[in-house]
């Protein structure tokens, strides 16, 4: 692995000794580093990046710390600078607190879920060798699919008169479950799960391609059985897959809107299902209050990189 | 190791180059400031105009359009349905902020009018020399309802759906009510009719307001009936809650009564409950003939106060027109302003429509539609008395309080009426006065 940059290296000291200009070099790899083509071709997508990401991140940041509404172009108004006041207003807001409880046990059921479903899936998918595209299609559909137009179907399923209680009967909860405190947000837990299962098998697919057959094969020489080679070669083998896995369910995860939004009216029973983006849109569109969302805006990004910081650090182990 | 420092070296130019651009964008933005303003009132040219995107009233705005043109070669208006959206209020205030508003939207709903202004988004119609005048004199009383807290018109009133409470006459009948004469005079009588329709297994629920906690939905369950208890009180008056007291209660507990005995239900529906026979009775303006015409037998009663009245009040469901202020040729668009609205045109939009023209002496203008129509006449009655959601600041934000108490407390119980109303009365209060 180390080859190559040997070679490099030493091709770089010949040039540098044809050159003889060693120092007018040095300060350009300092600068441009000692590929500039790699900054060349990597340009679009950073400029897409500063563009789309980077630039609105941190115009939210400044809104967030200024008294802030949308005008109309050439509307002069005063938008004065206000020190942590948005920051305040959300934080003391008992509607957004409940969402950042809301969309934290959402993220407890939904993030290992997610893992352990789509391993244990990818897996079983795997080694599966009749109606291989079948199963894998089958998965991947409500991925692909709308969720405003699957949301009918889980509505069929989980609404007062719907399948499931019709199913259980006398154990049906009551009150049902998207209108119950404690049952609306675990329900759109499951429903995200459901519909997310399809991408994140697609990544542990792939990355199970990458494990070495022999390892299996000698692990059943020794005498492993299939849970033994299931948890000491599988689960460390996709280990860089689970990260991303990980990360990637909690920063969807943290972004709801779209399921609460539609499969219990706005976030309800009461507020019980309300997601932090949801409130963002109320308080930034719909409200006119751009500041106080960029505020939540802002603190829920913090959050999600802290809980994707830790993440990475239990998940990833050594290797990261 | 250099793979890092690339990485580093690439992360922070892009820090530098975002600073320094979002900086350079904070920068700019005020300034300006409408010094064309006046200039524009008087400018004449070709305008851009959004309608509504229901096909009724988009088959009357190209009718419209094509009048105008045809006599106004040079002044020509480009008309489109309002772009797609989750809401026309959310796409209007994005282009008033991106600057590329039309001149006229004939869809601008009162409740965002406060929001637009103090976007600097609508134009002042008070400005025009016959402004004021031509409003009043066209809408009548009901104009003051529209005017804003500086007592000039920012929006036209133009058409309202006065929201009545329709019932399905083959449910009742299979209920055992009588569908021609439906006890639902009164509050108590609406609340023993629904037992009724729910009871004898007729219908799954007696009516099915949308639960959701969307901020308009109060103005098709509370507000109406509100309206109806107060003789035509608005949410809030002369800067005040009014919702507090005993006839905002009396509501409430009617509507937690309904969703306590699962009269009403706490599940959104997917799908119009009435027209598919899952709820029998429906709070609706006009528009509702035309949709439920061969699909339900229906009947139609002023929505029921506590105590029986003749002339009872109901909410407008009004949308109105609105003039945006990167419209340039401004002249132009007030005379279509009074183009749209004239007798003529407003005498289409109701043969074309259903929909109620907030024109004073409705009745008696277009005489000879309601005798052919005897089915929309009481709702050109229930037009001449309907109540509008308050002209306030932080209209919007208002309204999502008291949706907010109003789950809490009626819908799913989890606080009394009393101290919801008490604490919503009081933030709302805070709210209408802040500029």
């Amino acid at each position: 692995m180390s080859l190559p940059t040997q070679q490099a290296g030493s091709a770089t000291n010949r040039i540098r000794g044809v050159a003889g200009r060693p120092g007018r070099r040095a300060r350009r790899n300092a600068i441009l580093g000692q590929q500039p083509l790699g900054l060349l071709f990597s340009a679009p997508y950073v400029v897409y990046i500063l563009a789309v990401l980077a630039f609105p991140l941190g115009y939210a940041v400044y809104i967030s710390f200024h008294s802030y509404f949308f005008t109309a172009p050439g509307v002069a108004v005063d938008r004065p600078f206000v020190g942590f006041d948005n920051y305040v207003t959300i934080l003391t807001d008992p509607a957004v607190l409940q969402s950042f409880a809301n969309i934290g046990v959402f993220l407890i059921i939904n993030v290992p879920l997610t893992v352990v479903l789509s391993l244990v899936l990818a897996n079983a998918l795997n080694r599966v060798s009749r109606l291989k595209t079948f199963f894998r299609v089958s998965y991947y559909v409500p991925y692909v699919t709308a969720s405003v137009a699957v949301i009918g179907v889980w509505l069929f399923l989980f609404q007062q008169g719907g399948l499931v209680n019709s199913l259980l009967g006398p154990l049906a909860p009551h009150p049902s479950w998207l209108t119950n405190s404690w049952l609306a947000m675990p329900t759109v837990a499951l429903y995200v799960t459901w519909k997310q299962l399809g991408f994140f098998i697609l990544l542990y697919l792939a990355s199970l391609q990458n494990i070495p057959e022999e390892l299996y094969e000698s692990s059943a020489i020794d005498g492993a059985n299939k849970w033994s080679q299931f948890w000491n070669i599988t689960v460390p083998g996709v280990r860089p897959a689970s990260v991303l896995v990980t990360l990637l369910a909690t920063i969807t995860g943290a972004n709801l809107f779209t399921e609460p939004y539609l499969l219990t009216g706005g976030g309800g029973p009461d507020g019980a299902s309300t997601s932090p983006v949801f409130l963002m849109y109320q308080k930034g569109i719909l409200q006119g209050h751009p500041d106080v969302a960029a505020a939540l805006g802002v603190v829920l990004v913090i959050g999600v990189l802290l809980i994707a910081l830790i993440q990475k650090r239990l998940v990833g182990g050594k290797e990261e | 190791m250099k793979h890092g420092k690339n990485i580093s070296r690439i992360l922070a130019m892009s820090l530098a180059a975002v600073l320094g651009v979002s900086m350079a964008a904070c920068g700019s933005g005020g300034g300006g400031g409408g010094t064309n303003a006046t200039a524009a009132l008087t400018a004449k040219g070709p305008i851009k105009i959004w309608y509504s995107n229901n096909q009724f009233e988009v088959t009357w705005g190209k009718a419209m359009v094509a009048a105008w043109n045809a006599a106004h070669p040079d002044q020509k208006i480009d008309a489109q349905e309002i772009p797609a959206g989750k809401s026309s209020e959310e796409v209007i205030g994005a282009a008033i902020t991106a600057g590329n508003a039309p001149c006229l939207v004939f869809n601008t709903a009162p409740v965002a009018v406060p929001q637009f202004e103090k976007q600097g988004g609508l134009v002042n119609l008070s400005a025009f020399p016959d402004g004021k005048s031509y409003i009043e004199g066209r809408t009548g009383a009901l104009a003051d309802q529209y005017k804003s807290s500086d007592g000039n018109f920012y929006q036209l009133p133009w058409k309202s759906n006065p929201v009545v409470l329709f019932y399905n006459k083959d449910i009742f009948k299979k209920a055992g009510l009588d569908p021609e004469h439906p006890k639902l005079a009164t509050q108590a009588e609406f609340l023993d009719t629904a037992r009724t329709l729910v009871k004898s297994g007729a219908a799954p629920k007696a009516i099915w307001p949308s639960p959701s906690s969307d901020y308009y939905q109060s103005w098709f369950d509370f507000y109406p009936f509100y309206a109806a208890n107060t003789g035509g009180k608005q949410l809030i008056e002369n800067g005040k809650s009014t919702f507090d007291s005993p006839e905002g209660k009396q509501v409430a507990t009617m509507f937690q009564t309904l969703y306590k005995e699962n009269l009403a239900s706490k599940e959104v529906y997917q799908g119009d409950s009435f027209a598919e026979g899952k709820a029998a009775m429906s709070l609706a303006g006009p528009w509702a003939i035309a949709a439920y015409k061969g699909k339900v037998n229906w009947g139609a009663v002023p929505v029921p106060a506590a105590q029986a009245t003749p002339k009872s009040y109901t909410f407008s469901d009004a949308k109105n027109i609105g003039m945006y202020s990167a419209c340039k040729n401004q002249g132009t668009a007030w005379e279509v302003m009074k183009f749209a609205t004239s007798v003529d045109q407003d005498g289409k939009l109701l043969t074309g429509t259903g929909q109620m023209p907030m024109r004073k002496d409705l009745t008696t203008t277009y005489a000879d539609y309601f005798k052919a129509n005897p089915l929309y006449t009481n709702f050109a009655d229930q037009a001449a008395r309907t109540v509008e959601v308050p002209n306030v600041p932080n209209s919007v934000e208002i309204w999502q309080t008291f949706r907010n108490a109003y789950s809490k407390a009626v819908i799913f119980g989890n606080q009394s009426i009393d101290d919801a109303f008490k604490e919503s009365s009081a933030k709302i209060d805070q709210l209408a006065s802040q500029k």
